[in-house]
């Protein structure tokens, strides 16, 4: 639960809603992004981003050496099949 | 095994980190700073990882086993399921019984005892009880079964509590009228206070949550430097953050210094997350008090909804047996929880409690202490410990 998920913001769903698709590990799920949206900046400027996504919500920007690791740390951690699985 | 053969042993792990060479190094440092530190021999350094998620890899990686004698970690009350009292399971099951209701909750609470059973036995005498990943998730359920009652069981310290407020946000926004939210979210800060006034307290220093920290930020732990003279250091939760953290926080100790560092800043805004703080504000008030299992009642530590959205609210929607109800006697916890005693020498650990079946709190997620203990902790332990794991 503390770790959160790495996921790719690959398509804005709903500007208003700031409701995103990103894609982790080819698993694909909607996101909420409201947490690291900046006022003033459109939510279409995020695509291509990293983002630590905890219980459905991006809650920080990362960089994709920060995701990879740790996506690689969860897998260590026997935790990444756990986090995945809700995702499908 | 000999401590010097136990050692070795657990040195093999440093070879899967990430970086062997520098996870040498950094240990290395910590032994050098621990040395020069002088305590009386039969008191070693106390240092508490307060976040669930360390004490997690702290056991996956043998780090414990890497450090010098004189250190000992002290594992913290940061799993908030771990941490969830059996009178809130009873509650949560009471909701659940009512007809024409779907109880959505994530899927690590389903085996957290209540007085009489869990959400997962509740489950499988029938209850319409729905594992779900995300809040949102619950609001869908909500959307699809209008003729239903959707209950979300909120749940989580600061990381997952601006979630449950957008959610509620949302849910007003769309005038949903069959969404309610039953609020279990903590908060950490008034239970290292209360720990840290209790006139026992033995810990020297803390390793501080990373991801809660993404939210609120350093501040909020300012007083744990300038009232209690302990430093805090928020960390990252790769192994070898946690040994950087760990000589960050030694180091403090050897110069007489109590600061708030952050180790891990590529996450950790030093303000927090602006948009999470002000969901969280708008929705959620402090409680007078609220119950923790091992650790009893500590003020100001929950949240409930405000009035302004009191018709989500299902502590008002439902009534609730609402009852405290006390831990097993022979449980442990609280005494592990302050780091006065370790798992293994709980009288119950691997006897009658054990991660199949949990009598305290800290064996039922692999974020509690013990549970991590029965897992990967050395065996030898365990085996003097008389377990059966
Ligand atoms: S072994 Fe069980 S009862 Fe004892 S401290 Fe651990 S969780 Fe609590």
């Amino acid at each position: 639960m503390c770790l959160g998920v790495p996921g790719q913001i690959i398509e804005i769903l709903d500007p208003q809603l700031n409701t995103a698709l990103i894609a982790v590990s080819g698993v694909r799920r909607q996101v909420n992004l409201t947490c690291v949206i900046t006022e003033g900046v459109q939510p279409s400027a995020l695509v291509g981003s990293w983002v630590l996504v905890h219980v459905g919500f991006a809650m920080s920007l990362i960089d994709e050496d920060e995701a990879n690791k740790t996506l690689q740390l969860l897998a260590e951690l026997d935790e990444l099949k756990d986090a995945l699985q809700p995702l499908q | 095994m000999t401590p010097v053969e136990q050692k070795e042993t657990a040195m093999q792990y440093v070879d899967e980190f990430r970086d062997p060479a520098l996870a040498k190094s950094l240990l290395k440092q910590i032994a050098r700073v621990a040395a020069q530190i002088s305590r009386p021999a039969n008191r070693p350094l106390q240092i508490m990882e307060v976040c669930g998620g360390h004490t997690h890899a702290i056991f996956r990686y043998g780090i414990e086993q890497l450090l010098p004698p004189n250190i000992e970690l002290v594992h913290g009350p940061g799993c908030p399921v771990c941490v969830l009292p059996m009178g809130r399971v009873d509650d949560c099951i009471a909701i659940a019984e009512q007809p024409d209701l779907i109880l959505a909750t994530f899927g690590d609470a389903m085996r957290v005892p209540g007085s009489k059973k869990s959400l997962l036995q509740a489950k499988a005498e029938g209850c319409d009880i729905r594992i779900v990943y995300s809040p949102m998730d619950a609001l869908e359920l909500a959307r699809q079964n209008p003729l239903k009652r959707v209950v979300f069981f909120g749940l989580g310290f600061e990381t997952t509590m601006p979630s449950t407020a957008l959610t509620l946000l949302q849910a007003e926004q769309e005038g949903l009228s069959n969404f309610y939210l039953f609020s279990n979210h903590i908060t950490i800060i008034p239970t290292l206070r209360a720990m840290l006034e209790e006139p026992d307290m033995s810990i020297d220093g803390f390793l501080g949550p990373g991801h809660v920290s993404m939210v609120i930020g350093e501040a909020p732990y300012d007083f744990i430097a300038s009232e209690f003279n302990r430093p805090l250091v928020i960390s990252g939760f790769e192994p070898l953050d946690m040994l950087q953290s760990l000589l960050m926080v030694l180091q403090q100790i050897s110069r007489g210094e109590a600061r708030i560092e952050n180790q891990y800043r590529r996450i950790v805004n030093s303000a927090g997350n602006d948009p999470a703080q002000r969901a969280v504000e708008a929705v959620f008030e402090l409680r007078e008090h609220f119950e923790w299992r091992g650790l009893g009642s500590i003020d100001h530590s929950g949240v409930r909804i405000r009035e302004r959205f009191a018709r989500f609210d299902a502590e008002r929607e439902f009534a609730l047996p609402n009852q405290s109800i006390v831990d097993p006697a022979e449980c442990q916890c609280g005494e592990v929880l302050k780091g006065q005693l370790k798992p293994v020498n709980c009288r119950l650990f691997g006897k009658t409690c054990t991660p199949d079946k949990p009598m305290g709190a800290l064996m039922v997620s692999s974020e509690g202490a013990c549970a991590a203990y029965f897992k990967y902790g050395a065996p030898q332990l365990i085996a003097t410990a008389g377990g059966e794991g």
